[in-house]
């Protein structure tokens, strides 16, 4: 069973641009599903045909198995769900926020309301804070008090939106024990985020949006294996070195000048004091692939390589994501 | 998936009129317990009041002016019961006007602006079902709001003025009963007047997420029409519009009471608000929801 299913989901705006662009969203049962993206790739807009709040231009979406926005009625209650930020009326209270709430579900049984608005306060810590306006929350009790509006019923899937969106550190790892709670309890949970490191630590899969698409979507070791790792040498005589590599059918072999000691290749110094050829440092790199990294040493030495450093690096998961995402900010139109 | 199992028929076993009537009183709650609209009430109560004292203090019989309301002053110094239907015409220009406008424009715009809407169709409180509640919530507004101005001028009038036997705008004079029968039925006609306001301020509070916005361009339409409807040039449209009908409540204080006015009134006031209430769930019904 998938708790979260798309296919073809497309939303165009009325003014033409392409919001979100043909993406299948696969969501395992019992998974925590990082949905990452930089700001602007389409997550909230996806979130938001997914919870019915938006019409889908093309596509179908599916919550736990239940097609949106047609079957909103029948589904949703068993869906918690946070978008863009937490919403309540400042002039009622936290718990009178969440009765209000409580009160507009047509399936939550009134005898019990009292008990569940207090246990879900409970369980995000507010129950100190129950009585008090909902204008003088901070916004860690307002991100909070969201959550605990997504926990008012047992759910089976909870669709967070950006939940530590404007947090400081310490609500961050609130938020994000939280989180870790609730995927305990066999909830599925998927999140959305524009950082990577705040999935890493608690998803077991991931979806990449760029500009609109879903350039990747798998588990996180899969994630890791997109990525190549890669030998480096570094030598008085890297173009041998190269060559060796390039024999030995490694993909990509090539000549890294200059900063071998920079140890940063971004560090703007390869036109700096280590001059290319002579006896400055320099290094050849390739793609490892499936040869062994003590082979390609030995046969290095064998070649007559002075080899100085050896090293094989595997990109971050930063590096990656930055891969899929692009650099900077690319939101079109 | 047992939980799925459990989770939907226990959905469907609570019963959907008791819930959606939880609903309801939850938003009437939400409505009359908001200091805005508490103050909005007040407000309606105390001019009645300032009606009646200041016609106690000034003479019995002023002068100038035109339109139904004056028949009314007429009377009043004869009968306390007339300031009710001094005070519903006069607070029928503006006043009433206003307190419907505001409920009835900030009622979905307000929710876009707070952002609440989204997480109530998150909910989901449905988007049909939410907009029946939001219309039901302005429409009793409205009815209170009426209420308020026709007792408290019932009560003002009774200690300020004589009260007995009415004498109507025909010169016919009924029994006190009577005429508060008469009253109830032209408060309930104006609660209709206000519900179709309503409904029209629905409509226009589904297109915006700034209730402000929305509330005045009820106001604006309210002033409009009542212009339009002052202009003789202009005076084939009178009967369509939306504001035309609302004094003809004097057609129920006469013998034989006119009935033809009266039906053309409710008529009206019936189309406005199928007309807008349509309007209003078409657009809610199919809108991306932004805010």
């Amino acid at each position: 069973m998938t708790a979260i299913s798309t296919s073809g989901l497309t939303k165009r705006f009325r003014g033409g641009q392409l919001a979100v662009d043909h993406i299948d969203l696969a969501v395992p049962d019992g998974s925590v599903y990082g949905f990452l993206g930089p700001n602007g790739s389409g997550k909230t807009t996806t979130i938001r045909m997914l919870l019915g709040l938006a019409f889908p231009t093309a596509g179908q979406a599916a919550l736990l198995e239940v097609p949106m926005p047609a079957g909103a009625t029948q589904v949703l209650h068993r869906v918690g769900s946070l978008v863009e930020g937490p919403a309540f009326y400042p002039f009622l209270t936290g718990s009178d926020n969440l009765a209000r709430y409580d009160a507009a579900d047509r399936t939550a049984d009134p005898r019990t309301a009292r008990a569940r608005i207090e246990a879900a306060l409970d369980r995000v810590g507010l129950l100190s804070a129950a009585k008090k306006r909902y204008r003088n929350y901070s916004l860690g009790m307002k991100q909070r008090l969201a959550i605990a509006a997504g926990l008012l019923r047992p759910r089976e899937l909870i669709i967070l939106d950006e939940p530590t969106n404007g947090l400081d550190p310490q609500g961050t790892r609130e938020v994000r024990a939280l989180i870790r709670q609730i995927a305990a309890d066999g909830t599925t949970v998927f999140v959305s985020s524009h950082l990577l490191a705040e999935v890493e630590q608690i998803c077991t899969h991931v979806g990449v949006m760029r500009t609109g698409r879903l350039v990747f979507q798998g588990s996180l070791p899969e994630l890791r294996r997109t990525g190549a790792a890669r030998v480096t040498v570094q030598t008085a005589d890297p173009e041998a070195a190269a060559k060796v590599l390039a024999g030995l059918g490694l993909a990509g072999a090539q000549v890294d000048a200059g900063n071998a000691h920079a140890g940063n290749a971004h560090a703007g110094n390869a036109h700096g004091g280590n001059a290319h050829g002579g006896n400055a440092d320099t290094e050849a790199s390739a793609v490892l692939g499936e040869a062994s990294p003590e082979q390609v040493c030995a046969e290095l030495v064998q070649a007559g390589i002075g080899v100085r450093g050896f090293a094989v690096t595997s990109p971050s998961l930063e590096d990656l994501f930055v891969g899929l995402t692009g650099e900077g900010f690319d939101v079109g139109g | 998936m047992s939980a799925a199992d459990v989770s939907v028929p226990a959905g469907h076993a609570v019963r959907p009129v008791r819930s959606s009537l939880r609903f309801f009183t939850a938003e009437l709650r939400l409505v009359f317990l908001r200091r805005r609209n508490l103050l909005l009430l007040a407000v309606t109560a105390v001019f009645p009041l300032v009606i009646g004292i200041a016609l106690r203090l000034a003479s019995p019989h002023p002068q100038g002016g035109n339109g139904a309301g004056v028949a009314f002053f007429n009377q009043l110094a004869g009968n306390g019961v007339f300031l009710t239907f001094i005070a519903l015409s006069t607070l029928l220009v503006l006043i009433l006007p206003v307190v419907v406008a505001v409920v009835a424009g900030d009622s979905v715009a307000g929710e876009a602006g707070y952002g609440t809407l989204r997480y109530l169709l998150a909910v989901p409180a449905g988007r049909t079902r939410l907009l029946a509640v939001k219309y039901g919530a302005i429409v009793t507004f409205g009815l209170a709001a009426t209420f308020i101005v026709s007792a408290v001028a019932l009560v003002a009038g009774a200690a300020l003025f004589p009260v007995g036997p009415v004498t109507l705008l025909s010169g016919t004079t009924v029994s006190l009963p009577d005429g508060l029968l008469r009253l109830l039925f032209v408060t309930l006609y104006v609660a209709a007047a206000m519900a179709a306001l309503g409904a029209i301020g629905l409509a226009i509070s589904t297109l915006t997420e700034h209730a402000i916005g929305a509330i005045a361009t009820v106001m604006i339409l309210v002033v409009a029409s009542e212009v339009v409807d002052n202009v003789p040039q202009l005076a084939a449209a009178g009967p369509y519009l939306p504001t035309h009908w609302w004094l003809s409540f004097d057609a129920l204080l006469r013998v034989p009471v006119d009935t033809s006015t009266l039906l053309r009134g409710l008529l009206s006031f019936a189309v406005y608000a199928l007309l807008f209430g349509a309007f209003a769930w078409a657009r809610f019904t199919s809108a991306d929801v932004t805010s």
